[in-house]
Formats: structure tokens, C-alpha cells, sequence
């Protein structure tokens, strides 16, 4: 457990990034542990999307602290992270192809990438789908293959961004339980979503943002029987704000 | 009008008949063409894919130029080989003025800028989709550049057709470095020029045929290989 190339615990403090003079992050700051389902909540435009990119490594923030085990961002910390999209970005090619592409960019040999191809496929039920073009599925499929995908690459954290926010309920549903099963299996989980109720089915834990700030971080059961701010007791009543 | 006729009639006869002159002038053609549009393809696919991947400082201008250069006229690219080729010339100890390498040559030159461009226009639409996908699988713009090449291939396809559909049909650049010498460089676009001017319209009715024939045929290849791409979903 004390793996020393391990990225967790993760520390933010006083994260800042602005587009064009509108500040996206505005010095964001808390604490991950190691284990668990921690779901970032908040309304469009809280940060919660540039938040992720900027842990992602694809962008990058203009003030504040990132430390991972004590260590600051770089390609050894993002290797061990894999991240899921809203809309899934497929190859075109099978969803075999598209699988083993991942691990093939992180350098893995052949034979490993067979062994964890074949249980990824099996573990996210993609078996039948194994040879069929990825680009022919149906947006909930794709998003499964973009999670199996990322899964593939067994990742300390797995970072997604609103990943059923266009998929049907049975779609969700199967994502969702891919979810619980990794979470299961001892990924870190750090989920970005607007669905209220998808975070109550999920969240171990409830970071929620405002204007590019954490207004609240708590376990999920207390935030969602009495958030301590004006702004989350809105949003989790499902209150349009004035 | 009845010349007209005689010679359309002349002219399917040599098309259909098989004749000699022809299918030598029609291979050499093919020859020199294809032979240009691999050479550009070699160095306009990835030279599009660099284009559309890697950012460095004056990349939106070098993209302004590369469009620019579609437009090259056939006769000046002629004119450019034939200076560097010519006995004087940087390269003129090659010996190669008047022969179908100094043809290739011109073609290509006028080719690539043609493949490099849609390429990149393609492939720069690619990028924009795939860019942060591949950046968390650890893939830079450098690494993205074959990655991209691969999934771009049916619509690269076409760039190539497009290339070849431009190097087939030109006159000016092949006429200026072949010298249209019959039997060695003489091809179709130089010898309906000739034999238009020397009014033996059934040789370049009968060349005009072959030349629609093969436009009809890329234009073809092209619909079929869209189909092709949306039927696979590889859009």
C-alpha cells in the first residue's frame, strides 16, 4: 500500500485560471484521500469541467499549488490517470482496436495488452461488441467503450467529466454500475456532473463548486441532508437561482 | 459538321480498336501522373498532418501559402523545372530536360502543395476532435501525426484523387519539360494540343475521350469511397 510512484493523496490549493478576463477557477482549493467516489457538483460554468482538464494535465492553471503524493504535476503523474469525456472520442477503428490503441500508447507489450484487453472487454460486457466498428455503436455503447478504454489502462484515479449527461437511463445505468464495480476493485473515483440525483446515487463524498471556488467538500450523506450553503441547498433542492 | 462526325467516328474507332499511338500516349500519361501523385502523397500527407497537429510560431501563415500554392499555374512550375533542369541549370548535368522524369518532376511540384493542403484541412478538423483524447492517452502532437494519417485514410483518399485528377489533366508544365517528343513525353494533354493545332481532330477527339473517361472514373472512385466511409462509419 505504500507504492512510492502512488499519486494520492492529492492537495490543491489556491487554484486559479481565467479565459479571457472570466475567471474559471478562482482559487480553488481542497484535499482527495486515497480511497472512494467523490462527485464534484455545481451548476454550468462552476469550474467543475476546467477543474478536471487542469488535474488532466490538458490545461494548464495560472496560479495555485497541485501536489500528488507531495509530487508536482507531470507526464509520470498523468500516466497513472485516465480520464472519460461527455462526448466519447472513439478511433476509427473496432472496439478492440480502439482499447488496444490506449494500451498500446502507454508502451505496454503485447501479451499484457492481450491479457487486459480480453478482461476489460469481458468486465464491461463489450465481448459481442469486440469487432464491430466503435463508431457504429449507439452513444451509450461508445461511452462504454470510452470507459472500458480508460479502465484498460488501470488507472489510480479515474477522472470523468459529466459522462452521461447525453446517454438514456438504461445507458446511465450501465455506466453507473461500471463505476460501482471499479470503485470496488479500489479506484479512485473523482466524477464531475450536474445530475443531483446521479450524485446521490453515487457520491461517497461531495466536493461543490461556485464560481471556481469549493463551497462545500463532505461526505455525501450529511451534504445531502443539510448543505451548509445558500448556493448548494438551491441547487440540491433543485431550485432555479434567483 | 459532317468533319465533325467523321472525326468522332475516327475517334471511337481508335479508342475502341486499341490503336498503338494511343494506348502508348494513354500509358505514359498514367505513368507520369501516378508516378507524381505517389511522390506528393509521400510528401504532402504528412507534411498535412504536420501542418494540422504540431503548433509552432508562423504555422497560420505557412498554412496561408501552402493554400496559395494550389493555385501554382502549370506553365510557371514548367517553366521553374525547366530553368533548374536546362543544360545551365543547377541540375542540368542530370540530363534530365525532355524525358518523363523531368515530367514527374513538374507534376509532382505542382501536385504536392494540392495534397498537402487538403490534407491538412482534413486532418486539422481530426485533430480538433481527437486532440484531447489523445493528449490523455499520452499521445503528443507529434506522436498524433501517423495516428491521424491512419484515421483520416478515406478522406485522404480523395485528396489523392484530387491530385491525380489535377496532374492527368495538365498541359502547361509537362509541354514546357517534355517537350512533347513523340513516343518518349508526348501524353494526352500535350498531343491534343498538337494535333488540334495541326487539325487532326479524330487523334485528340479519340485523347479528349480517354481524358473524360478517366475525370468520370476519379469522380466515381470518390463517391464510392465516401459511400464506402459512411457504410463503415469511419466518416
Amino acid at each position: 500500500m505504500t507504492d512510492p510512484s502512488a499519486i494520492l493523496p492529492l492537495e490543491v490549493r489556491g487554484l486559479a485560471l481565467a479565459f479571457g478576463g472570466r475567471a474559471a477557477l478562482a482559487g480553488l482549493s481542497f484535499d482527495l484521500g486515497r480511497e472512494g467516489l467523490t462527485v464534484v457538483l455545481g451548476a454550468n460554468g462552476a469550474g467543475k469541467s476546467v477543474l478536471l482538464r487542469v488535474l488532466h494535465g490538458l490545461l494548464r492553471a495560472d496560479r495555485g499549488r497541485i501536489r500528488w503524493n507531495g509530487r508536482p504535476p507531470g507526464a509520470a503523474v498523468w500516466r497513472r490517470q485516465a480520464m472519460v469525456f461527455q462526448k466519447p472520442v472513439l478511433l476509427r477503428r473496432s472496439v478492440a482496436a480502439n482499447i488496444d490503441f490506449a494500451l498500446a500508447a502507454r508502451g505496454l507489450p503485447r501479451r499484457a495488452r492481450r491479457r487486459r484487453l480480453e478482461a476489460v472487454l469481458e468486465g464491461c460486457g463489450l465481448g459481442p461488441l469486440a469487432r464491430r466498428p466503435a463508431r457504429r455503436l449507439s452513444g451509450g455503447e461508445q461511452q462504454r467503450v470510452a470507459l472500458a478504454r480508460a479502465l484498460a489502462l488501470e488507472p489510480e484515479i479515474l477522472l470523468l467529466d459529466e459522462p452521461t449527461a447525453s446517454l438514456d437511463p438504461a445507458a446511465t445505468r450501465a455506466i453507473e454500475s461500471l463505476l460501482r464495480d471499479s470503485r470496488a476493485a479500489g479506484t479512485r473515483i473523482l466524477l464531475v456532473t450536474h445530475d443531483v440525483a446521479q450524485a446521490r446515487r453515487l457520491a461517497e463524498e461531495v466536493i461543490f463548486l461556485e464560481r471556481g471556488r469549493v463551497v462545500e467538500q463532505g461526505p455525501a450523506a450529511a451534504f445531502f441532508a443539510a448543505p451548509r450553503s445558500a448556493a448548494a441547498r438551491a441547487y440540491v433542492e433543485g431550485r432555479l437561482p434567483p | 459538321m459532317e468533319d465533325l462526325g467523321a472525326a468522332f467516328a475516327l475517334a471511337l474507332d481508335l479508342v475502341l480498336g486499341g490503336d498503338p499511338e494511343l494506348v502508348a500516349i494513354v500509358g505514359l500519361s498514367l505513368a507520369v501522373s501516378l508516378s507524381a501523385v505517389a511522390i506528393a502523397c509521400l510528401l504532402g500527407m504528412p507534411l498535412g498532418a504536420l501542418l494540422a497537429s504540431v503548433p509552432f510560431p508562423g504555422r497560420p501563415a505557412a498554412v496561408v501559402l501552402l493554400d496559395a500554392l494550389m493555385g501554382l499555374p502549370p506553365v510557371v512550375v514548367g517553366l521553374f523545372v525547366y530553368i533548374l533542369l536546362s543544360g545551365a541549370g543547377p541540375l542540368g548535368a542530370l540530363r534530365l530536360l525532355y524525358t518523363p522524369q523531368a515530367m514527374v518532376l513538374a507534376q509532382a511540384i505542382l501536385v504536392t502543395p494540392i495534397v498537402a493542403a487538403l490534407s491538412r484541412e482534413l486532418l486539422a478538423g481530426l485533430q480538433e476532435e481527437y486532440a484531447e483524447q489523445l493528449r490523455s492517452l499520452g499521445i503528443g502532437p507529434w506522436r498524433a501525426i501517423p495516428t491521424l494519417l491512419w484515421e483520416g485514410r478515406f478522406g485522404l483518399a480523395t485528396a489523392a484523387l484530387a491530385g491525380f485528377g489535377r496532374a492527368i489533366a495538365e498541359v502547361g508544365a509537362v509541354m514546357i519539360v517534355g517537350g512533347n517528343i513523340k513516343g518518349v513525353t508526348r501524353v494526352m494533354t500535350t498531343a491534343i494540343a498538337l494535333e488540334t493545332s495541326k487539325g487532326e481532330i479524330a487523334l485528340a477527339l479519340a485523347l479528349g475521350l480517354v481524358l473524360l473517361a478517366l475525370a468520370l472514373l476519379v469522380t466515381g472512385s470518390v463517391a464510392v469511397l465516401r459511400g464506402t466511409a459512411a457504410r463503415l462509419a469511419h466518416d
